[in-house]
């Protein structure tokens, strides 16, 4: 198994695993970084999302091989001390839970709001695919258009 | 995947009685918990209070906190009659502790939206006995009268004095006082005198969720950990025949391959590999008898056992004649399927048996259960297992099961290491206990004004109680079963309930509202039926017939009044209500929907609920915008099926979650009540389902029987 290198946060990490395991589990199992979750398992849910090259990607699909050389932001990395403006707004509408798919939810956010500073109603619907079994969508859409404003 | 929750009622008797013993819970300090009256030392006068002499208010949560608020809903109980400064508040699950029993089960557990009932006045009481040490401890070090000091906001205010201290200052002192000096019976403030409880306090979970940091079960990493992936039968009830570890264990990363009571654990450095391994195990099963079970032969079985009589829940003067002389008879026959949780944090656990212990880590809603199995898997007294209580990415009732944790202890035991099992989505679609399949056959006569004359339910499904607590099951009757639809609130002299206990070989288990979820659809939906066939709105119909339920009344009649009832809708929308009382709170809803291509799509829906005293009416709020989602959810697309004994549905691409796209606007109206108090998890699911497919026979003449909805033809 040859190493394979990229940035986490950024942060350079070399990692001898198999390549085609998931980017999910080297996060989790290998590089301890867990805030990233296990929802499916078939990218459907979105629980796994974080930044690849700052682009919103669904990771329990992504072999670590894929990441080669390029730069992975998870929601530990968003920003110190909660001070992203979308983790500011998630904590001004109370939006979590049970929180499980709350990172996947912030990051698919973040991306969103980083290509579209003030998305409408409509351009929320498309971009928040994520599922959330607690049913916090409508606090989501809430504080997505609160961290639109600077949160 | 059945059968591991073997408590019986005797111990649950037991156990209850114990509880009843009533409001010393909570006063017995658990072991390690003990402090002594150092200058250092906290002040902890009861098993839910760690006050800190650098300010720090420490509250033990004694319930699992899966998304319904309990980390904020129960510190804000104690908060208040402690005067605490809220900015001060910390928290912490409590360990697996007779101090922290629910008093509503009688064992250490979270379900039944009993959580913030349980907890009311106990917690209030600690909070209130707390202050009064600490209003004692102030007095005695200024050598002034009690009664001329106050409590507010974290500290003892001298009030003639205008002296001060923090109750940081306070707690050597006060943990030198004794409790025998507070009396029993501390008044508790009124809720007029309330600045916490009542307000919108942010949730003190929120911090630890966006960034990452709050730790769920499958995030437990402990010293030489592994992780383990298990194969299991995928027929309900089958067993290992042959296995051969060969292909699995050559696997890089995977360490060990053994046999436990519901498969192989294939154990491994991490998921992947374990995944891996067993990917290639080899393995055979013996089907056993569901091999042949198919949702249509749950179905003929169902509508066959519909023609014999039940068990009777309920009985009201002689329906039979009552039918026989209505001036118009109504009959339908209702259907609903098995339902999977999907919780979002899959089922995981981690377990490390040892031969001086146990320790559980676990997304677990019963504590009581995970330290009676660890005892008996690791084969000790159960003082010696301690059950770490994780963060729960959802619970729904799920997690009231054993069979996770019952996985992860008896893999650590063969493997002598700790060990986290973890489930794929498949494992927790296809071996949960599933929501009843139910079916029922519904009859009503109306008199010549279209009143109900007679109204009779019988109610055919597998019972939870007969594989959890079978003891309860009395006569062919499991009262829960036939929960709400006993209960039926409408105005009618003639009723008859019964219950046709009917196993079909699928495990059925404890689903977000229970035996509501399918009573309300079936109940909500007839009374619709007999309002149309009496030619009557059908919300001035249940109006008209609930005048001996002020509480359902109250509810239908805002949510009626909010939703705008009557007035005209845009083009193509349109409207159905329900209202139904469970865990002690009254929701009704009104739906408004439209229908495209056969897609129906719900627009916004109207809730008013009634919970009694509100803790907190944005947790409130939120938990009734998630129990619609939930319920939404099933009605709309909610179906697990079964064919040759085994799930058809694997994973979220078959078993359709509602996304943001596809939420409705939810409006919360909370009635101001000083009635007796309710749960709020659970009740706001059991309305949605009638309150859609009233609002689709509004649109379309066409009766929902049977659900989920899917495309409507």
């Amino acid at each position: 198994m040859p190493p394979i290198s990229f940035t986490v946060n950024g942060k350079s990490e070399t990692v001898n695993v198999a390549p085609d395991t998931p980017l999910l589990w080297v996060l989790r199992d290998t590089l301890g970084l867990t805030g990233t979750k296990f929802g499916c398992g078939i990218a459907q849910c979105g629980a796994c999302t974080v930044h690849l090259d700052g682009t919103a990607t669904r990771t329990c699909v992504l072999p670590v091989s894929a990441v080669a050389g390029k730069r992975v932001t998870t929601i530990e990395g968003l920003s110190k001390n909660r001070s992203h403006p979308v983790q500011r707004a998630w904590i001004e509408e109370d939006v979590p839970q049970c929180g499980y798919c709350q990172s996947g939810q912030i990051m698919a956010a973040v991306a969103l709001l980083a290509k579209n500073p003030h998305p409408s109603d409509a351009d929320i619907d498309t971009a928040m695919t994520n599922i959330c079994r607690c049913g916090t969508y409508q606090r989501i859409r809430a504080a997505i258009h609160r961290a639109a404003q600077g949160a | 995947m059945s059968g591991s929750t073997q408590i019986t009622r005797r111990d649950f008797l037991e156990t209850t009685g114990a509880a009843g013993a009533g409001l010393v819970i909570g006063f017995h300090l658990p072991a390690g918990r003990r402090f002594g009256a150092g200058s250092a030392a906290p002040f902890a006068p009861n098993a839910w209070l760690r006050i800190g002499a650098d300010e720090s208010v420490l509250v033990v949560v004694d319930r699992s906190e899966m998304g319904q608020g309990v980390t904020t809903s129960l510190p804000m109980l104690l908060a208040e009659e402690l005067d605490a400064d809220w900015s001060k508040i910390r928290i912490e699950f409590a360990p697996a502790d007779k101090a922290y029993i629910n008093p509503m089960f009688g064992m250490q557990g979270t379900g039944g939206s009993t959580s913030v009932r349980a907890a009311y006045t106990p917690l209030r009481k600690a909070g209130a006995a707390a202050r009064e040490l600490l209003l004692t401890a102030a007095a005695a070090t200024w050598g002034v009268d009690k009664a001329t000091c106050r409590a507010e906001n974290g500290a003892v205010v001298h009030t003639p004095s205008k002296r001060r201290l923090t109750y940081g200052k306070l707690v050597a002192k006060a943990a030198t006082v004794s409790p025998a000096s507070v009396p029993a019976d501390v008044p508790l403030k009124k809720p007029e005198e309330w600045k916490i409880l009542g307000t919108r306090v942010k949730r003190l979970d929120t911090p630890p969720k966006v960034d990452g940091s709050a730790q769920f079960g499958i995030d437990v990493k402990t010293p030489g950990m592994l992780v383990a992936v298990i194969a299991r039968s995928p027929v309900f009830g089958g067993k290992v025949g042959t296995f051969d570890a060969t292909k699995a264990k050559a696997v890089p990363g995977v360490r060990q391959v053994v046999q436990v009571s519901t498969g192989i654990a294939v154990v491994a450095d991490g998921y992947w590999a374990a995944k891996k391994g067993r990917d290639a195990l080899d393995v055979t099963w013996d089907e056993g008898a569901n091999a042949q079970v198919s949702s249509a032969s749950i179905s003929q079985v169902f509508a066959q056992r519909a023609q014999q009589p039940g068990a009777q829940a309920r009985h009201d003067g002689d329906p039979e004649s009552a039918l026989a002389a209505a001036a118009t008879k109504v009959d339908a026959a209702y259907e609903l399927p098995f339902l999977a949780h999907a919780t979002m944090e899959p089922m995981n656990c981690t377990a490390h048996v040892r031969a001086d212990g146990v320790d559980i880590w676990a997304p677990t809603q019963f504590q009581t259960g995970a330290q009676g199995l660890g005892a008996k898997i690791g084969g000790v007294t159960p003082d010696k297992v301690r059950v770490h209580t994780t963060y729960l990415g959802g619970g729904f009732g799920r997690r009231f099961e054993l069979d996770f944790m019952q996985e992860a202890l008896e893999t650590s035991k063969a493997v002598k290491a700790p060990v986290k099992v973890v489930w794929s989505r498949e494992d927790d679609i296809q071996n949960a206990q599933y929501r009843p399949a139910c079916y029922h056959q519904m009859r009503a006569g109306l008199d010549a004004a279209g009143q109900p004359a007679a109204w009779t339910q019988r109610i055919v499904a597998p019972s939870i109680m007969a594989r959890v607590f079978p003891d309860t099951v009395k006569n062919g009757l499991d009262g829960e079963a036939v929960e709400g639809a006993m209960e039926m609130p409408y105005t009618t002299p003639n009723v008859h309930v019964d219950y046709v206990l009917t196993d079909t070989g699928i495990p059925v288990g404890f689903w977000r509202s229970v035996n509501n979820s399918f009573n309300a659809f079936v109940v909500e939906s007839f009374i619709d039926e007999l309002a149309h066939a009496a030619k009557k709105d059908p919300y001035e119909y249940r109006r008209d017939l609930l005048g001996k339920a002020p509480r359902h009344l109250g509810v239908l009649n805002l949510a009626a009044n909010k939703a705008g009832w009557g007035t005209p809708l845009p083009e193509g929308r349109s409207r159905g209500i329900a209202v139904w009382k469970s865990f002690d709170s009254y929701v009704a809803e009104v739906a408004e929907i439209s229908i495209t291509d056969g897609d129906v799509r719900v627009h916004r829906v109207v809730c008013a609920v009634d919970c009694g005293p509100v803790v907190n009416p944005s947790i409130v709020e939120a938990q009734m915008q998630s129990a619609i989602v939930y319920g939404l959810t099933a009605a709309l697309w909610g179906e697990i099926g079964i064919d040759k004994g085994r799930v058809q549905q694997s994973n979220f691409h078959n078993y359709r979650m509602l996304r943001l796209a596809e939420m409705p606007v939810v409006e919360v109206h909370i009635v101001p009540s000083t009635d007796a108090q309710g749960g709020a998890g659970e009740p706001g699911t059991p309305p949605i389902a009638p309150a859609v497919c009233n609002a689709i026979f509004a649109a379309t003449g066409k009766r929902i029987r049977k659900l989920p909805i899917g495309k409507i033809a």
